[in-house]
């Protein structure tokens, strides 16, 4: 680890780092994953590191709390890119990566605003989708697609 | 297909079709079935639709059924207020089949998985109504003798036209040539051209009508609506161009049918009406008879 990443996000004993989320998307990742929500676990992070892939880059470290892949895999949505550092002891003992999900549920809203899902009390339902390289949202109710750009979290 | 919703056209396989189709036939030699009796057909008409509801209300009636429903929200407790899920399980008690039209898109999938009888979605918004492709694809072979090798003009809106995009689903199974005949404005969606490719299916693309239909044997036409342009100039310079008139069928095929999904307004020439080409209200005709054979597949009557 280089030494300005130590002085801005602590080393945690045991827990998950998520390493690699693109800067813009670092507070959607927190929400999807519900850590603004949590009570008990530590939660640290830092944006706008460096990065030669991402431009800048921000880190989560969540002390002792092990993510189980269905999810991690939300976060494919607005971190593709993410890596995950299990830590025990102060060990890296396991490194994850992300799996884009072939169905979201929940989690996002669809962009079409004549759609039944923004009308009603509804979860919402997604088939993923490539489109231009780009993982986009179809919608299994109106059938339109929400791509990256019109990409809303639900809170 | 028994005890299943039909809410989007990819619902059905390309053998669902053709048995729709056969069914469809059989109804049209024999009309008048009983097979209907004691069944009650829920239409929910959240908008109103006087063609569509009158179709499905016609077939439902000629095979002895029941209809129960409403012609638009403002006369039902919709307007107290009521969601759309808890509209939909009251009917489920009172039904054996929903018929509904709703102005949200996605509106239909939603209540077929609420409903615990099957639904058929005949529109929600802009999004799909299948019973419209289905008995286009009834017009068409019934006047073609066949689905296959096919070519089908389409004219108008490409762009947020659902019948036609729905058509260019299901005639994708059927090796078709498409021509698609548009001003800029209201041009084919990408997504489909690019399914089109996928597929290997040929299409061109035209902005002039008449000279771009002399081999077709389809010609589909839809309206031009003032309400799409942001620019109203565009409309003005446009809304007059796709106007088929009789005398642009002169040198086009034998064969070649007109087909629309109707109400027209004025973008078929009323001096078209009596070409035996034109054959939109026959196929109005049609659409009770493939109503008729939807509603007694997904029943398990045939
Ligand atoms: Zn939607």
């Amino acid at each position: 680890m280089k030494e300005d990443k130590k002085l801005s996000v602590s080393a945690i004993q045991n827990g998950t780092v998520i390493d690699h989320i693109p800067a813009q998307n670092l507070f959607n990742v927190i929400s999807i994953l519900g850590l603004d929500q949590i009570t008990e676990n530590l939660v640290t992070f830092g944006t706008n590191f460096k990065s030669d892939r991402l431009g800048r880059k921000a880190i989560i470290k969540v002390s002792d709390k092990y993510f189980k892949d269905i999810e991690i895999n939300k976060i494919a949505l607005v971190a593709p890119t993410a890596k995950l550092n299990i830590i025990k002891d102060f060990e890296v003992v396991e490194k994850r990566e992300v799996i884009v999900p072939s169905e979201i549920v929940g989690i996002a809203r669809c962009m079409n605003p004549k759609c039944i899902t923004n009308n009603e009390h509804i979860v919402t339902k997604f088939k993923v989708i490539d489109k231009n390289g780009n993982v986009a949202l179809k919608c299994s109710y109106c059938e339109k697609i929400t791509d990256q750009q019109h990409l809303q979290i639900i809170r | 297909m028994k005890n299943k919703s039909l809410v989007s056209i990819d619902d059905y396989s390309k053998e669902d079709y053709i048995e729709i189709l056969r069914v469809a036939a059989e109804f049209e030699k024999n009309p008048v079935q009983n097979i209907l009796e004691g069944r009650v057909v829920a239409t929910l008409f959240f908008e109103p639709s006087t063609r569509t509801r009158l179709s499905f209300e016609s077939a439902v009636n000629r095979l002895g059924g029941r209809v129960i429903g409403f012609t638009d929200s403002s006369s039902s407790s919709v307007s107290k207020g009521e969601s759309l899920k808890d509209t939909i399980l009251t009917v489920s008690n009172y039904s054996d089949l929903i018929v509904m039209r709703h102005p949200l898109e996605g509106s239909a999938r939603y209540a077929s998985e609420v409903a615990t009888v099957p639904v058929i979605n005949a529109g929600d918004g802009a999004n799909q109504h299948p019973t419209q492709c289905l008995l286009d694809l009834y017009s068409i072979q019934k006047t073609q003798g066949t689905l296959e090798n096919l070519k089908i003009s389409m004219v108008g809106d490409l762009k947020y036209g659902r019948t036609v995009h729905s058509l260019i689903m299901a005639m994708s199974y059927f090796n078709p040539t498409f021509i698609f005949i548009a001003p800029d404005e209201l041009k084919m969606p990408e997504e489909y051209k690019l399914f089109l490719d996928k597929k290997g299916i040929k299409y061109e693309e035209h902005t002039e009508l008449a000279e771009n239909i002399k081999d077709s044997d389809i010609l589909y036409m839809t309206r031009v609506q003032r309400e799409r342009f942001a620019d109203p100039l565009e409309y003005e310079k446009v809304k007059n161009v796709y106007i088929l008139k009789n005398k642009m069928l002169d040198g086009t095929k034998d064969n070649l049918k007109i087909l629309h999904p109707l109400p027209r307004v004025n973008e078929i020439n009323t001096d078209v009406d009596t070409n035996h080409k034109a054959y939109y209200f026959p196929q109005a005709l049609n659409g009770v008879f493939t109503r008729q054979a939807i509603m007694a597949k997904i029943l398990g009557l045939k």
